[in-house]
């Protein structure tokens, strides 16, 4: 049995466990409203997949989203009448162009990519004071149509979660239908044999992280019109719900290993997790030691999975 | 390695050992640490107090006896993200203790305890099921800091005795305090193992070559074990002394301090890939660092600026040698 099928069961069971405690937990419509929630989770741990299959790790993400967020919410204050899609550009945009940051420092100074995000997650919060001078947006001063986009309902699903599915199509296509996506693959998997078929690995790591860059500015626009506010500590702490959604989704850490599939799972895991615990009456103070337990379990369970199956060739000759 | 660089390291080796020091990396440091020194003096007329100097130290000491850990942890090509959610445990138990009458000596026991409990906890997933320790740190990053939430909460503990204020308030001798002497303390001792014991040997060679140590004869993973539960101590020792200082434990003591402890052992000239680094130069990283938050702080930038320069220093840290590398080939040949 495939790791996604033993995760999609665990996620079924655990929604199980829940409506046998509150029925209506189990019904499409609170279903959905769980996915909606969780969207900008997968959205974010889409983004985690594409750096981490390539064996590296982006923890500006969260900080990258307020950023993003902020420069959105400022632009709307400023200018209302800008329409929203081009103000999802632009955040798509701002979010690539810090992501580029994270790239460059990897691809043309080789420096590790743990101390560039950790870096850039520190110097990305501080921008955020700079430009918004510690000041708040708040709702009254976002457009209507800014605050209107999330909600707004096409089919019966909120865009919302039209974004997140959408993400989730052309991540899946990315990955599955195109050279680049084979290429965060064979980076991951090994870098040297990457470099003899032709792939640059500097390069690649690059594109990488611009993805992930692009994808946090879109949650940053989301995650403000969502919530409707805008301030310096918005999604703190958040790039380690998105590891963890990765870790929890079989995305193996040293690279190579990973599926959409199992990101979107990953993070539903966390979203069902979060939107159960008030419905069983449990204090949302667990919430931080639940997803911590998750992570480690997770993580021996990959190691021995990937354990068994052997990874990829040359392995043994790479470590030496 | 190319043969370009081989060519330019190997005379290195042959020049003066004046001109090796005055090349290395720690003095490279100390001359920025004099030149801060120097800046803070004439951007306030307040620093050179001794008083206020000694207030600044507070700025690194109890960060900085962590760092001594967490550098043999990176020169063992390993690192522990956890930190400083140990504090954030070790200082709820400590407050739990107190509630339930425990005296001074009873809390430092416990401290000490829990954190060799965690420590030993990221110790075991790491070297006893060899999994990949940042992303094991990250878990346990949630998982204790996680814990200390349960049981708080948004409540606080307080009421420490009176005694307990010793650590992280009290003063040995005129200005020296007592973190000051625990900081000086604790960097003889790593100072000793780090470059006077085998054991210290094993963490470098490891930190190299993790295979070719298993083969030499080298316990790597009882070796890794004993680095994380090591650190797990120092965290504790560092949670007694924050604790001490603020008289009070909120689940959220002490966040986003794993992030200024890595950067602090990166400045110290620690290869963030393992395999080497000196304590010398964390002492005078942590000094640096102190100092630079203590000057920002005079001139009244506020402390999420302040994050700013750290995150630049360390990429910058990493960076410049890289890019004074590369110019240096590329002039070469």
């Amino acid at each position: 049995m495939s790791r996604d099928a033993i995760l999609a069961l665990a996620l079924i069971a655990m929604i199980g466990l829940v409506s046998v405690r509150f029925p209506g937990f189990a019904s499409p419509d609170s279903l959905l409203g769980v996915f909606n929630d969780t969207s900008i989770l997968i959205i974010l741990a889409l983004g985690q997949m594409a750096v981490v299959l390539t064996r590296c790790i982006d923890l500006s993400m969260a900080s990258n989203l307020a950023l993003t967020g902020m420069c959105c919410a400022m632009l709307n204050a400023a200018y209302p009448q800008l329409p929203i899609v081009l103000l999802l550009v632009v955040a798509m945009l701002i979010g690539a162009l810090l992501g580029s940051i994270n790239g460059v420092l990897v691809w043309k100074l080789d420096i590790p990519p743990i101390v560039v995000t950790l870096g850039t997650l520190t110097i990305f919060r501080g921008v955020i004071f700079l430009i918004s001078d510690g000041q708040w947006v708040n709702a009254h001063e976002m457009s209507p149509a800014f605050k209107a986009l999330p909600r707004a309902e096409v089919l019966g699903l909120p865009m919302l979660s039209w974004v997140a599915l959408i993400c989730i199509a052309l991540m899946y296509f990315v990955v599955t239908r195109t050279p680049q996506g084979r290429a965060f693959f064979a980076v991951g998997g090994n870098p040297d044999a990457a470099v003899y078929t032709g792939i640059d690995v500097g390069r690649t790591r690059f594109n990488a992280f611009v993805l992930s860059g692009a994808l946090s500015g879109i949650c940053g626009y989301l995650w403000v019109s969502r919530y409707a506010v805008a301030y310096v500590d918005i999604a703190g702490g958040f790039e380690l719900d998105v590891v963890a959604a990765c870790v929890i989704g079989g995305i193996s850490i040293a690279g190579g290993i990973g599926s959409v599939a199992g990101a979107v799972l990953g993070a539903l895991f966390l979203g069902v997790i979060k939107n159960a615990l008030p419905v069983v009456n449990i204090s949302p103070f667990w919430q931080q030691a639940i997803s911590g337990a998750a992570i480690i379990i997770a993580v021996v369970f990959n190691a021995r999975a990937e354990r068994r199956s052997g990874r990829i060739i040359l392995r043994q000759a790479e470590t030496t | 390695m190319t043969d370009v660089e081989r060519q330019t390291e190997l005379p290195d080796r042959l020049r003066s050992p004046l001109f090796r020091l005055m090349a290395s990396w720690e003095f490279l440091l100390l001359i920025v640490a004099v030149l801060i020194f120097f800046l803070n003096t004439q951007a306030s007329p307040y620093f050179l107090d001794p008083w206020n100097l000694s207030d600044a130290t507070y700025n690194f000491t109890e960060k900085a006896i962590i760092a001594f850990a967490m550098a043999l942890v990176i020169i063992a090509g390993e690192i522990d993200l956890s930190v400083a959610s140990i504090i954030a445990l070790v200082s709820t138990c400590m407050g739990y203790a107190v509630q339930l009458g425990a005296d001074t000596v009873t809390l430092i026991a416990v401290a000490v305890v829990i954190g060799a409990a965690c420590g030993a906890f990221n110790g075991i997933l790491v070297a006893g099921l060899g999994l990949p320790s940042i992303v094991v740190t990250i878990g346990t990053l949630s998982l204790f800091r996680g814990i200390a939430y349960i049981v708080l909460g948004d409540q606080a503990y307080s009421g420490y005795p009176e005694s307990f204020a010793f650590f992280g308030q009290g003063y040995v001798w005129w200005v020296i305090t007592v973190e000051m002497v625990l900081f000086a303390v604790f960097a003889l001792i790593f100072y000793v193992l780090l470059h006077r014991t085998s054991f210290g040997r094993s963490v470098i060679a490891i930190g190299n070559n993790p295979t070719a140590s298993v083969f030499s004869g080298i316990r790597v993973a009882r070796v890794k074990f004993m680095l994380f539960m090591l650190t797990g101590v120092m965290s504790a020792v560092a949670a007694i002394c924050l604790t001490s200082r603020l008289g009070s434990t909120r689940p959220s003591i002490a966040v986003g301090w794993e992030l200024e402890i890595v950067t602090m052992v990166v400045l110290g000239g620690v290869n963030i890939l393992g395999g080497s680094g000196t304590i010398p130069g964390v002492v005078i990283a942590a000094i640096v660092m102190g100092m630079v938050t203590f000057g920002l702080g005079l001139l009244n930038v506020p402390g999420i600026v302040m994050s700013i320069f750290v995150g630049l220093l360390l990429i910058a840290v990493i960076a410049l040698p890289i890019i004074i590398r590369r110019l240096r080939q590329r002039l070469s040949g």
